[in-house]
């Protein structure tokens, strides 16, 4: 049996769709989960997409992290259950405090929707399990909060701890240590502002993103989930 | 010239919809703030201003609202000055 | 004042003497207010009607014409195309943030009222020039507020246009235009039916906003009290992506489940409209309980509730038995869900105060659409034409710094726009149209076949000021032009008229022309008028705007095997013009002309038809075989201005021989039916063999490769210097500084 991915829907998530037909383009499952839900179900890995959850009003993602699924996905990750948040799903996860640090608006003071090139930094995540360290990807950008912002101690800790797991070459949005995205120590927690379901056909450009999304695919196909909290 | 600091509380007038401040009151009751209501979101900006006197330095801050920090079309400023600083 | 308020709600003497003799008495404030604001130029077009029904409506595929929120085509495999475009001129022009982003949410609401999900935005505008701070201002707050309201409401913005004219200086152009997909079979349209049906109102709580004309009403009960009267003042709308987000999620759910006989957007007019047309379209009447609106702001009466444009608000037809579904899907999507209607056998529209509470206003409810009134406005041909015609326009050319001043790279727009959300996106902004693979979530193509759409918006308010009906039909052919140069066939046109005052008979002419453009060159191109939207009073400065049609051509791709040929050149290749034979450019109403001499004046190129029809089915299967490598039409700026923008998106130089000494025609001149395209040199023959069965001309002009653009005896550029001019221009001129 296929992996099974659950992608959570906020009232104003938008790239769910794209998500899940990218990994089904991949060979995995996927499944739509409502943000009022408590339970994930069977899901082998989850997916916090991108959008504007409840507007990105106050700001992206504070809002979202208080919905019921939330808890569920927290108790999911603490369980070794791999969870990737794509853009404004990052966004999420920073606010959760499931991740380190926040994301402040670009630099340059305006959206960017754009290809991005990237640098795998680490094969010790689940969104790069098995990527060779150095791969260069180009992946298309969309946000206005994208920028990485962190204090000096994490970055630093980030860094030691090899959890940095993208970097930008170049960095199109000023993010701290041209940073796109990191992810837990454990490695199965993982934040990006690049959307590799934008990249997975060749009709609408570049496949690279179908390298990320295929290592969540064997990630969460081989990931113990278990029953309790570590 | 003496410098004054300036406080602009930057609201949306009276009746313009105001979709942030309605989406986070509409959060509050399942956070357990039952008793919170009518939130309007707006904009704040601290500046400094070099001025003659306290009126001078308000002539001039609310030029600057009315010119540049807001479009009067549909949002209101509020000018609180501080001062004289003693810097 | 009783006796003149119909005046001071903009309806004339004769207007409220028809509405006396309609009624059968005199009508009270409220019926006033309805009839003024359905009768206004915005909901009636009674100045374009007359004029609008020239045009060729009717055509292969077309499933909905014009009248309706939007044009339907079926674009085969049980997937059918909504098309539509609007102005959102004025507002933006008040508050361009708020006015673009209401616009991007009005357009929206057109489409899926039609139960299509949206997929595709475009957005032409128009500026005054840059070097004018308001009108950066304008320019500025307008692109923001596309952007900030069209990615978060989550649908891509995959193209448009960005022009500036001095004309526009206090008067923008927001067009708009949105296009979605739906199953044939979930097509839906804005009418009541039913005796005993409800209207339910979905969406936000209504405001004070938009209440523009009929504001008037407001000071007819002077209170004296200054705050109150404060409030009273109409409200610029807000727009609130949000709340549209999931309006457009529990519509579209709704029509999944066949929950809803009809459906209507709340736009212009507002619930005035929405009740009245969907009512008088069902050939019934309703009852609104105007008590029953939920409000934003107190103290609202009845005339403020019924024309309120306040956003993102529906009005669906329901049957008694769905009420409980209607509400509990509108629940889950946390979207306001009110009964505020009945459907009647009376064919009137009666506004009530509480179910059995005073009746408010009771009018037929047909009065106010058919019965509008319906003008042939005096039109006069301008006297400056004959002038105008007989000012030719300047030969002097710099031509390298010429070209450097024509060149601008849009980019710095669109990457502020999603232009890739649903994975549709195959060719993005700034190419010569966007292409898109035919599909939305839950929308798929039954027969399995990779069907693409093409998109294309066009204007060119130089040329329609030279001859509104020329220049209109030379728009059409290139828009057409656009959509076969990423390998689609043409199949459908919206328009949209932004034109000035139609009381002055010098714009009525315009417009009626530029109609009559329009309609020869449908017809001569097979592409049927689908749907539009005509913008008057659009004067900046105490001078009318130049007529500025703009229009959005559908095409369609049955078979996308690969990606079309780029916006480029590939080292190596020999570089082709293909052209209609005898096709002259001229700088006439050229783009050149206007930017580097100021000048404005002369004569047109004409269009060959039956050749330009040969050259789009010939460019649109070039295309899709896939053999040239870089395909571009040549459009404004003319030939050396199509060249260059290929050779910086492609990073590849060209030397191209245009003669000894070339002259401004050459190089920056302006005509339609002309393609440039990069082919490699061992399929050069085939190409042109083809052209030339197609009774085309395609001549070698030079070839592509180094890293300099050289045409001998004009200029000889660098290509790295030309490529930084051409990245900076725009954000150069309209970046705050500091901006990346």
């Amino acid at each position: 049996m296929s992996a099974l991915i659950g992608v959570v829907l906020f009232p104003g998530t938008n790239c769910e769709y794209d998500v899940i037909e990218a990994i089904e383009a991949l060979g995995a499952r996927g499944q739509l989960i409502w943000h009022g839900d408590s339970s994930l179900g069977a899901c082998d890995a989850v997916v916090l997409p991108g959008g504007f959850a409840h507007g990105d009003y106050l700001r992206p993602g504070a809002i979202a992290r208080f919905s019921p699924v939330m808890a569920a996905v927290e108790d999911f990750a603490r369980r070794g259950g791999p969870v990737v948040g794509i853009c404004n799903g990052f966004q999420v996860l920073t606010e959760a405090h499931m991740l380190p640090g926040a994301l402040q608006k670009n630099r340059g003071l305006t959206f960017l929707c754009q290809p991005a090139e990237l640098e795998v930094v680490t094969s010790r995540s689940a969104l790069t399990d098995g990527v060779e360290v150095g791969t260069r990807l180009t992946v298309p950008i969309n946000h206005f909060e994208g920028n990485y912002t962190c204090d000096e101690r994490t970055l630093t800790q980030l860094r030691d701890e090899d959890r940095v797991i993208l970097r930008y070459r170049p960095n199109p949005n000023g993010s701290v240590g041209d940073i796109a995205g990191i992810t837990n120590q454990e490695g199965n927690v993982v934040g990006l502002m690049p959307h590799p379901e934008r990249a997975v056909d060749p009709l609408t450009g570049s496949t690279d993103g179908a390298v990320l999304l295929s290592a969540l695919i064997r990630y969460a196909s081989r990931a113990v989930v278990t029953a309790t909290a570590r | 010239m003496t410098r004054f600091e300036a406080l602009v509380e930057v609201q949306l007038r009276a009746g313009i919809s105001d979709p942030q401040g309605a989406t986070i009151e509409k959060a509050l009751p399942a956070l357990g703030f039952a008793g919170v209501s009518e939130v309007r979101s707006g904009k704040a900006f601290r500046l400094a201003v070099e001025a003659t006197d306290e009126e001078a330095a308000r002539q001039q801050v609310d030029d600057l609202c009315r010119r540049f920090l807001t479009n009067p079309v549909i949002e209101d400023s509020a000018v609180t000055i501080f001062g004289p600083s003693c810097s | 004042m009783d006796v003149d308020i119909h005046r001071a709600l903009g309806l004339t003497d004769e207007e409220a003497e028809s509405i006396e003799r309609l009624l059968g008495r005199a009508p009270n404030h409220l019926e006033l207010a309805l009839y003024a604001v359905m009768w206004s130029e915005h909901c009636s077009y009674k100045s374009s009607r007359i004029h609008l029904k020239r045009l060729p409506t009717e055509g292969e595929g077309v499933l909905v014409g014009p009248g309706e929120n939007a044009g339907v085509i079926d674009a085969g495999g049980g997937v059918a195309v909504a098309l539509r475009i609007e102005s959102h001129n004025h507002p933006s022009a008040i508050e361009p943030y708020q006015g673009a982003a209401t616009g991007v949410g009005g357009i929206l609401r057109d489409i899926f009222t039609m139960g299509a999900r949206p997929i595709a935005i475009m957005d032409p505008l128009r500026f005054g020039p840059p070097s004018d701070p308001r009108s950066r201002w304008i320019a500025s707050g307008v692109i923001s507020g596309i952007s900030g309201y069209g990615n978060s409401v989550g649908v891509p913005t995959v193209g448009g246009e960005i022009v500036f004219d001095e004309c526009y200086a206090d008067n923008p152009l927001v067009n708009v235009l949105c296009c979605g997909v739906l199953p044939v079979d979930r097509l839906v349209l804005g009418r009541a039916t039913g005796l005993g049906n409800l209207a339910v109102l979905l969406g936000s709580a209504t405001g004070r906003d938009g209440i523009g004309g009929v504001s008037v009403l407001a000071s007819a009960g002077f209170t004296g009290d200054e705050e109150i009267e404060a409030a009273k003042r109409p409200n610029v709308q807000v727009g609130d992506p949000y709340e549209e987000k999931r309006l457009i999620e529990a519509c579209l759910q709704l029509l999944d489940e066949a929950l809803v006989v009809g459906i209507q957007d709340l736009g212009g007019a507002g619930l005035a409209c929405a009740t009245s047309e969907t009512a008088s379209r069902g050939g019934v009447g309703m009852d609104v309980d105007v008590t029953a609106v939920p409000r934003r702001e107190p103290g609202m009466e009845a005339w403020e509730v019924m024309t309120s444009e306040s956003q993102e608000r529906m009005l669906a037809i329901v049957t008694p038995e769905h009420v409980e579904r209607v509400l509990e899907v509108c629940s889950k999507w946390e979207v306001r869900a009110t009964v505020i209607g009945r459907v009647t056998d009376s064919g009137r529209l009666r506004i009530l105060e509480g179910w059995d509470g005073e009746v408010l206003a009771d009018v037929a409810a047909s009065t106010l659409h058919e019965d509008a009134p319906l003008y042939d406005r005096p039109r006069r041909r301008p006297e400056e034409a004959d002038r105008l015609s007989q000012d030719l326009p300047p030969t002097e050319t710099d031509p390298g710094a010429d070209l450097l001043r024509l060149i601008r790279d849009p980019s710095w727009v669109y990457r502020q726009y999603d232009h890739q959300l649903f994975l549709n996106t195959v060719v993005a902004p700034g190419a010569d149209a966007a292409l898109l693979r035919l599909r939305g979530p839950g929308v798929v193509p039954k027969d399995g076949r990779s069907r693409a759409i093409a998109l294309s918006t066009d204007g060119n308010q130089r040329w329609c000021a030279l001859d509104p009906r020329l220049g209109t039909s030379l728009t059409v052919a290139e828009s057409a032009l656009n959509v076969a140069c990423v390998g689609a066939r043409p199949v459908a046109l919206v328009n949209c008229l932004n034109f000035g005052n139609p009381e002055h008979p010098e714009v009525m002419w315009q417009l009626s022309e530029a109609i009559d453009g329009m309609a020869e060159a449908c017809r001569a191109l097979s592409i049927p008028v689908i749907g539009g939207n005509v913008s008057l009073y659009n004067e900046s400065r105490g001078r009318d705007i130049h007529p500025t049609p703009v229009v959005g051509t559908l095409g369609l791709v049955d078979d996308l095997e690969r990606r079309p040929p780029v916006v480029g050149l590939t080292a190596g290749d020999d570089i082709l013009l293909v052209q209609a034979p005898g096709t002259a450019p001229r700088c006439d109403g050229s783009r050149w002309a206007a930017e580097v001499h100021h000048h404005l004046g002369g004569r047109l190129a004409v269009a060959d038809w039956a050749a330009h029809s040969r050259l789009i089915a010939w460019v649109a299967a070039e295309v899709s075989s896939g053999r040239p490598n870089g395909i571009h039409d040549v459009s404004d700026g003319g030939l050396a201005v199509a060249l260059s923008e290929m050779a910086v998106a492609s990073q590849v130089g060209y030397q191209v021989d245009l003669g000894e000494a070339p002259s401004a025609a050459d190089l920056f001149g302006e005509a339609p039916s002309r393609v440039v395209l990069s082919v490699s040199p061992p399929e050069r023959a085939a190409v042109q063999a083809g052209a030339a069965a197609a009774g085309l001309e395609a001549t070698v002009i030079g070839r592509a490769g180094r890293d300099r653009l050289v045409v001998p005896g004009a200029y000889d550029l660098p290509l790295a210097d030309v490529t930084r001019v051409w990245q900076e221009a725009l954000p150069g001129s309209l970046a705050l500084p500091g901006d990346a």
